[in-house]
């Protein structure tokens, strides 16, 4: 079963859904290594991304990622929105005029809005960033693809390499953003991005596995 | 014309503080924009007020920006973007420290210099002596 646009309006409304539910926690990750504004950034960002819901509807899949895309860049106010903005729009350039995403849509999609965030941070994995629960997720995807798993196990298995990715962040020294001026007081911390990173595949293979 | 200036940073009051400082050297010979902020008035930065700035002080010597921290880097960039899709003038993001940056760039382009001579002049910003580091 491909990923269809009704598909991705219900996963975009339960994205913003637990991003709402987890905004203190987001916060709270946030507070120690940074400036204490992911959990309200993203919050803020994706309700407003909720207000154009109904306004996608007509929209094919590309065009919906791109209007997620720029309301983030436009609402969010942190590294996250040029960030995740920019993940949006390249996710949606490369769904382009499609109404349903198969295997290899997915994967190209992750791979677009990945690629999107290591340039416009200037990232790699490893630096404590959303990189490190987005690249694993990546592989597993391609892992999945190459086994002929079905999207429902492709978007399972990235969503729990995302997860191990985002752990993984906790004994990383931070080398980017806010963080990096803590040095070593950043390790021992999880961070943020990769866990709102984690949310958004989890959600996603929640609502659409 | 001189080249322009625009000052980003995450609080609105920086912005304007550092532009009044900035300004007070140029003596009201260089335009220079603020973006200061989310667009709800909260601490962060806005592309929209960065490219909104970009648009105040656009002219054909072109613009240097100076920033803050962090995602006022990538929202500056992101903005920049945006602003070379229409127009043609030369776009330059400063890495100087932001409030010298912006003295000595104001003070720079008052005197008429290119864009490249007033980033450069901004960008050797952090060797100005200050304090105990003055015999360095």
């Amino acid at each position: 079963m491909p990923i269809t646009t009704e598909d991705t309006l219900r996963w975009l409304k339960q994205l913003a859904q637990a991003l709402h539910e987890n905004r203190d926690y987001l916060t709270q990750l946030d507070s120690p290594i940074g400036d204490a504004d992911h959990g309200i950034n993203m919050d803020r960002g994706f309700k407003a991304v909720t207000e154009k819901l109904p306004a996608m509807a007509s929209m094919d899949i590309g065009s919906i990622l791109k209007t997620v895309g720029t309301t983030l860049v436009s609402t969010v106010g942190g590294a996250s929105g040029p960030l995740y903005g920019t993940a949006f729009l390249r996710a949606g350039m490369a769904t382009s005029g499609k109404l349903e995403l198969y295997e290899a849509d997915f994967v190209g999609m992750l791979e677009a809005a990945l690629e999107g965030i290591k340039a416009r941070g200037k990232a790699q994995p490893g630096e404590k960033t959303m990189v490190d629960a987005l690249t694993p997720a990546l592989a597993a995807a391609k892992e999945a693809e190459a086994q002929n798993l079905g999207l429902s196990q492709m978007l399972r298995r990235a969503s729990d390499a995302a997860e191990v990715g985002m752990k993984a962040t906790i004994p990383l020294l931070a080398t980017k953003g806010r963080a990096s001026y803590l040095g070593e007081r950043s390790i021992g911390h999880q961070d943020p991005g990769a866990t709102s990173s984690w949310l958004l595949l989890k959600t996603l293979a929640d609502s659409c596995g | 014309m001189t080249v322009g200036l625009v000052i980003v940073s995450h609080s609105a009051r920086l912005a304007e503080g550092v532009a009044e400082l900035a300004g007070q050297m140029a003596q009201g010979k260089v335009a220079i924009a603020v973006a200061g902020g989310t667009a709800e008035g909260t601490l962060g930065t806005s592309v929209e007020k960065i490219l909104s700035a970009l648009q105040q002080v656009d002219g054909p010597e072109g613009i240097l920006v100076l920033l803050d921290l962090g995602s006022a880097v990538m929202a500056t960039e992101m903005a920049v973007e945006a602003f070379a899709q229409d127009q043609r003038h030369h776009v330059i993001i400063s890495p100087a420290p932001l409030v010298e940056g912006a003295v000595i760039a104001a003070v720079e382009a008052s005197i008429g210099n290119s864009l490249q001579q007033v980033a450069e002049a901004a960008a050797s910003a952090h060797t100005l002596p200050k304090g105990r580091n003055r015999d360095r």
